[in-house]
């Protein structure tokens, strides 16, 4: 099938299975950002945007994304790499595999969030496991980050 | 990848209605969180997204929520943040992540009538009804019993009538399943008292509701209550946990929501 749909800002046509899961199609197209990671819905790794929120793209069926805004890391460059420099300054990157999807749920979150407390920003930032880090150092990076950007 | 032979985007229920009772093998599409999940072969997937079922509006006597509204959007929503103590938006909290909970649906969720759900058990608390394309509107109750398991869910009606909620749960971590979830509800004097992922689908506590009935809560009532529900309801093992914690565990859920559920 085909869909219609707009990546970072883009308006693309995807070719897809029916039942293709829209982190795969990305891949397919370029988005290496987009990671597949546990395949289960768990992991937070393959972290998009739809229309402005985060969602899973491994659990987002392809054919669903027709008429839909779709953004990935690769079009929030400046503003990733900014959050980037926290992260490093903190010693928080370790394989950087889960770097993507992260960096996609903080920057999310700096839009939805105004001051939020340190509850609200660990059940926004649950969805997203780190199989390295141990998640403190990633803590210290975003809670810098949003002190600054926030 | 799921296998879905031929995908429809459907410009009616009652066109998904027709195409899910005469073509073998097809499915309603919810938010396909949990169906891709299984190795399940669709012939037919049928997708409501363009019926505007992703509303939630609240009258005067209810609150209806639209078949297709994430998880996300309940739990972010003002009304349901001001009705109910919260316990709809609350219970959201620990369902995998947001990004999950942004596509997953309240349709797909009641429909699959999942055991592990936490949603379910403060629906039926609060007496929630579900409006069917064939069947119309039946109690969420009767249709957790299996029954109208070839219709089209359009929507969740809550009648505004409970005056205390209160949800609670416990698990391995922070979004993990629920080891076990409880619910109390209380409407015109009365008590509704749910359990669910025991790891059974959610029930009733039907004995603990009688004995509530007229009494005013007190600690030792709120005690007596609770173990009521952990000897009138069943519990199973899996691999969270044991039948005997779970049951351990209920009368304390239970208590802390009759007496402490307010806060």
């Amino acid at each position: 099938m085909k869909v219609d749909t707009s990546i970072n800002g883009r308006a693309m046509t995807l070719e897809c299975e029916n039942g293709e899961f829209l982190a795969g199609a990305l891949r397919r197209y370029g988005f290496l950002s987009v990671k597949e990671g546990c395949d289960t819905g768990s992991c937070g790794l393959c972290t998009i945007w739809l229309n402005g929120k985060p969602a899973l793209s491994c659990c987002l069926l392809t054919a669903r994304v027709e008429g839909q805004e779709i953004t990935t890391i690769e079009g929030m460059q400046e503003e990733a790499e900014e959050f980037a420099h926290f992260m490093v300054a903190e010693g928080a990157e370790q394989c950087g595999f889960c770097s993507p999807g992260f960096a996609m749920t903080v920057l999310a979150m700096k839009r939805e969030l105004t001051n939020p407390t340190d509850d609200e920003v660990k059940n926004y930032m649950a969805g997203n496991l780190c199989r390295c880090s141990g998640y403190v150092g990633q803590t210290r990076a975003l809670m810098k980050y949003l002190e600054v950007h926030g | 990848m799921m296998n879905i032979e031929e995908y429809v985007r459907v410009s009616s229920c009652s066109e998904a209605y027709e195409i899910l009772n005469s073509v073998n093998g097809s499915a309603i599409l919810g938010g396909c969180g949990y169906l891709r999940m299984g190795n399940r072969a669709i012939s037919k997937g049928i997708d409501l997204s363009l019926l505007g079922l992703n509303q939630i509006i609240e009258t005067d006597s209810d609150i209806e929520i639209g078949a297709m509204t994430s998880l996300r959007d309940i739990e972010t929503n003002p009304i349901l943040k001001n009705n109910f103590n919260g316990s709809l938006c609350d219970c959201m909290e620990n369902i995998v992540g947001i990004q999950l909970r942004s596509i997953v649906t309240i349709g797909g969720t009641v429909a699959g009538r999942y055991p592990f759900s936490d949603v379910l058990p403060v629906l039926m608390a609060l007496g929630a009804d579900v409006v069917l394309t064939g069947a119309g509107r039946v109690s969420l109750e009767d249709f957790m019993d299996g029954k109208h398991k070839s219709d089209v869910v359009e929507k969740i009606i809550i009648p505004k009538t409970s005056e205390r909620v209160a949800y609670k749960s416990v698990r391995n971590s922070l979004v993990d399943y629920a080891i076990l979830n409880c619910v109390i509800a209380l409407s015109d004097g009365e008590y509704k008292v749910v359990v669910g992922a025991r790891p059974q689908k959610a029930i009733r506590a039907t004995k603990c509701e009688a004995f509530l009935k007229g009494k005013e809560l007190t600690e030792e009532i709120a005690e007596e209550a609770a173990k009521i529900v952990a000897d009138e309801l069943s519990f199973g093992d899996n691999v969270r946990g044991s039948a005997e914690y779970r049951k351990a565990v209920c009368v304390t859920l239970i208590k802390r929501a009759l007496v402490g559920g307010a806060e």
